[in-house]
């Protein structure tokens, strides 16, 4: 029997974070994580020999620089190998277009697209200013009198407020449309209008026309505000910021646990008593932490049935489908894509030729099937990271929209069908690829599900609507990381302010627990 | 179409109803046609009170709770312990939402091992569901497929054993014996919601005609007469019985916060097992315990004969609660008010002013009735409980 002051169940990014903050004041912290590295989808794996790929999150551009700083990340080895990519709409004609965080570029631009991207930049970003201050804090409760979330209100009604009364109306207005119709209304050039609006529909469960895809591309503009122009790749793929946590977590007393998988929470009256392991060992703490999606932190690690009949309610309407596949591939040589030089393949290059494609290939998966050609987010990681692949030899990382959690008939019928579909695209883009590759890897929402533990392969733990935000999120009467039993807390991406590898669910629960002090 | 899936619906006992609702009082409970009175209020209270009274109850709401899971599922649903409900017993229960606050009360029913029937005033068929995730079990609304009547009164068990179901007298309080009727199961439990000696009858529907028929042949020489909802009402607010939706908001109707009431606040906390380690709404009950209720349920004894209806319940000059029923109570002779009380008034013996408006005639007169706090029910005799029930 052993005690500690706080179990974290997962060490996935956040609860690494939340494990660090709460170690900081002198609490002992158990991490324990079913997998055999930290970081969860912060992860790095070999998919053939000697080659390395970020096996889940493939771009940094999100993660709160805040969080660098206090843990001293850099310290604890963690290393840029690329800031501020470029993304580059690919084109089968190679005229492609590239996007900056500030320039539009591309021989088919217009002087006016070029013009109108950066008023469209400049007011997106007040939007996105607003929802940083938002995601610093917990999220506020409406209804309760507290001080905590009357200023985050103020903030916000504040912010809005300061934005002015056209663009305030604005926001009221975009806020609740789909990023096609932003696009028709801001832009001409449809590779354009496609790149951008693919930003807003992002491990969602969404096509352009989708509701909540504005909110979406708000979400991951958040990053500019933190100061990331563009995408960035991590020194020795994604799984580097998993070990950074870890190591600075460890410094700091926390004791963390690899390939222990928690089977239980227990339970005794109201209050959490500890975990249980796969293999039946007990652990026990008056604090549980849980860095695994809400759903199965309920459903499975609960039980529906030890926790309130309302909250079993809530807990199964949690809207969490995934239509986001990972492809990896091992290559003898470099790519060849059409149109760019060797630096620029190095950038995030992205397939998605007109919104109507990405469209096309989310109604698919509507109806259970998975794109015949999907819209395709490319990172040849080993371009800026030498480290990745044998010398000479490279690995490309796509993230591929759109596969549905399971086809008819099940992943096995179609797994190979749905891998070829998306490399014969790529090879339309990057001819000879196909004959350089030395093996692949696809990962369906499945296997995300089976491997890093997210249900239905969801990025974000719980799908990123307005209706899973905020105060909303996971689910009212569980936003605030305390849920509806005693010493249990929720700090992954599924709370607010969301997933991404943004790391402040993490530390908002661990100050929410510290500032809850003997009553957490 | 059946006709009975035409609003309004009839029970299955409507063809005898209809010919005995002389004065064709009829009211709606839960989309059924049921009789307010029969042919007069008071005589149908003084049947039940002096001699049998009959009651149709088959609008009540009926589900019927079965699988591995079943006992496991209603004891997380209640704030009762149901592991204690032994076979052939009946539980009077009431469950909770998470935040502690009352949905409903109404009465479990062990029918065997892992088989429970659950008797509840409203429509519970969306938060069964509910309750029952992430447990093995299979709910089923049986509310037509079960007709039942409630026989209470003194003679209530002469009419019954004289209908041929022997032994019934040995039938404790809240138990259920199985009898057979015309190749059917009649199953008898001593319950009922008049707070005198009666038992209650379920049967199948093909069989109500004929069982109302044979009781009322049997019950001749005991006086038997069938009574409405108004009698009933009369005699549940004499023996103190509370009612869902009448003496608290059901919580799952709730529009304004804080207009629900919890078990504790209706005098129904010895209901509530706090040595479960798990009910829902446990945890905000355990809250309240620690930190106090709001309110204070209390019957009051008013003076005078005014019922005092929908009355402010005063201390001195401070509104300090409301009366949700009331009712001039024949046998006890006294006039009875349920009150909603602010705490930390309404303690027992405390001597608070019910403000009375009633009409005559077109003028509307105020009474400031001087009323007390009881400690219990003003009606609750020993026959109710007595084992042999006692032959009148």
């Amino acid at each position: 029997m052993t005690n500690y002051d706080v179990i974290i169940v997962g060490g996935g990014h956040n609860g690494l974070i939340c494990a660090n903050f709460l170690a900081k004041t002198g609490k002992s912290v158990l991490v324990l994580e079913a997998r055999e590295a930290p970081g969860g989808c912060a992860a790095t794996n070999e998919i053939h020999p000697g080659f390395n790929v970020s096996a889940c999150a493939q771009w940094l551009d999100l993660l709160n620089p805040s969080l660098i700083q206090e843990l001293k990340l850099e310290k604890y080895g963690l290393q840029f190998a690329a800031k501020n990519l470029k993304t580059i709409g690919l084109n089968s004609d190679g005229n492609h277009v590239f996007l900056s965080h500030d320039s539009v570029d591309g021989k088919n631009i217009s002087d006016e697209d070029k013009t109108s991207y950066i008023d469209f930049k400049v007011k997106m970003l007040k939007y996105a200013k607003l929802l940083k201050k938002v995601f610093e804090s917990r999220a506020p409760k409406l209804v309760e009198h507290n001080w905590t979330d009357r200023i985050t209100l103020a903030k916000l009604a504040l912010g809005m407020k300061f934005l002015g009364k056209e663009d305030m109306n604005d926001l009221m207005r975009l806020i609740l449309i789909n990023i096609y119709d932003v696009m028709e209304e801001s832009f001409e050039n449809q590779n354009l209008k496609a790149l951008i609006s693919f930003d807003g529909v992002m491990g969602g469960y969404m096509g352009p026309r989708s509701p909540n895809t504005v909110f979406n591309f708000l979400y991951k503009l958040v990053g500019e505000t933190y100061g990331y122009y563009g995408s960035s790749q991590i020194k020795g793929g994604m799984g580097a910021l998993g070990e950074s946590l870890a190591a600075a977590a460890k410094d700091a007393g926390v004791e963390i646990r690899l390939g222990d998988r928690v089977a239980r929470i227990n339970k005794t009256g109201s209050r959490v008593s500890g975990v249980t392991l796969d293999d039946g060992e007990v652990i026990y703490s008056a604090i549980i932490v849980s860095n695994a999606d809400p759903f199965s932190t309920f459903n499975n690690l609960l039980g529906l049935r030890n926790i309130e009949a309302g909250m079993a309610r809530r807990v199964t309407q949690i809207r969490r489908k995934s239509g986001t596949a990972k492809l990896h591939l091992a290559l003898d040589t470099a790519p060849n894509f059409l149109g760019l030089d060797s630096e620029q393949m190095g950038q995030r290059l992205v397939i998605a030729p007109d919104m109507n494609y990405i469209e096309r290939a989310f109604n698919s998966v509507k109806y259970g099937e998975y794109s015949p050609t999907p819209a395709i987010d490319i990172s040849v990681s080993s371009l800026n990271d030498e480290t990745l692949a044998p010398s000479g030899k490279h690995v490309l990382s796509a993230i591929v929209q759109y596969a549905p959690y399971e086809p008819d008939g099940g992943w096995d019928v179609h797994r190979d069908i749905f891998a070829k579909n998306s490399i014969d695209l790529i090879e339309q883009y990057a001819p000879g690829i196909k004959d350089s590759i030395l093996s692949h890897q696809l990962l369906t929402p499945k296997d995300l599900e089976s491997i890093y533990g997210m249900t239905g392969g969801q990025w974000h733990h719980v799908e990123m609507t307005l209706d899973q935000v905020l105060m909303m999120r996971p689910f009212p009467g569980a936003s605030q990381y305390g849920v509806d039993v005693d010493g249990l807390y929720l700090c992954g991406a599924g709370t607010h302010p969301g997933g991404g590898l943004m790391g402040l669910a993490g530390k908002n629960a661990a100050t929410e627990i510290i500032k809850r002090g003997s009553e957490a | 179409m059946n006709e009975n899936d035409v609003m309004m619906l009839k029970t299955p006992f409507h063809s005898r109803v209809e010919a005995a609702c002389e004065i064709n009082l009829w009211g709606n409970w839960m989309g059924y046609t049921t009789p307010d009175a029969y042919f007069d209020v008071e005589l149908e209270y003084f049947a039940v009170r002096s001699t049998t009274g009959v009651f149709d109850l088959s609008p009540m709401n009926k589900y019927r709770i079965s699988g591995p899971d079943a006992a496991h599922f209603l004891d997380r649903m209640m704030t009762r312990n149901m592991h204690k409900l032994a076979i052939d017993r009946v539980a009077y229960v009431v469950w909770c939402n998470d935040a502690g606050q009352l949905m409903d009360d109404g009465t479990v029913f062990r029918l065997a091992e892992n088989e429970y029937r659950l008797c509840s005033y409203a429509k519970a068929n969306d938060w069964l569901y509910w309750c029952s995730l992430g447990f093995d079990v299979t709910i089923t609304d049986e509310t037509a497929e079960v007709a039942a009547l409630a026989v209470q009164g003194p003679t209530s068990c002469s009419t019954l054993t004289a209908m041929g179901l022997e032994g019934l007298e040995e039938l404790k309080p809240f138990d259920i014996r199985n009898y057979r009727f015309d190749g059917e199961i009649l199953s008898v439990s001593r319950t009922g919601f008049t707070g005198d000696l009666g038992y209650e009858l379920w049967i199948t529907p093909s069989k109500a005609e004929d069982l109302w028929d044979r009781l009322f042949e049997a019950g001749k020489q005991f006086l038997i007469k069938p009574f409405g909802s108004h009698a009933l009402d009369i005699a549940r607010i004499e023996t103190g019985f509370v009612q869902a939706g009448v003496d608290f908001v059901m919580a799952q109707d709730l529009i304004r916060p804080g207009r629900s009431r919890s078990p504790l606040e209706m005098g129904l906390g010895w209901l509530v097992d706090f040595e479960k380690t798990h009910f829902n709404g446990r945890r905000a009950l355990l809250k309240e315990r620690e930190t106090g209720s709001r309110y204070r349920f209390v019957i009051l004894d008013v003076d005078g004969n005014k019922p005092a209806d929908h009355s402010f319940i005063l201390k001195g000059d401070k509104q300090v609660g409301n009366v949700t029923s009331a009712a001039w109570c024949p046998t006890a002779k006294s006039n009875v008010a349920f009150a909603q009380i602010e705490m930390p008034y309404g303690e027992f013996g405390e001597e608070l002013t019910a403000e009375i408006y009633y009409e005559r005639e077109l003028h509307w007169t105020r009474v400031l009735a001087p009323c007390r706090v009881l400690d219990g029910p003003v009606f609750n005799p020993g026959r109710r409980r007595q084992t042999p029930a006692v032959a009148f």
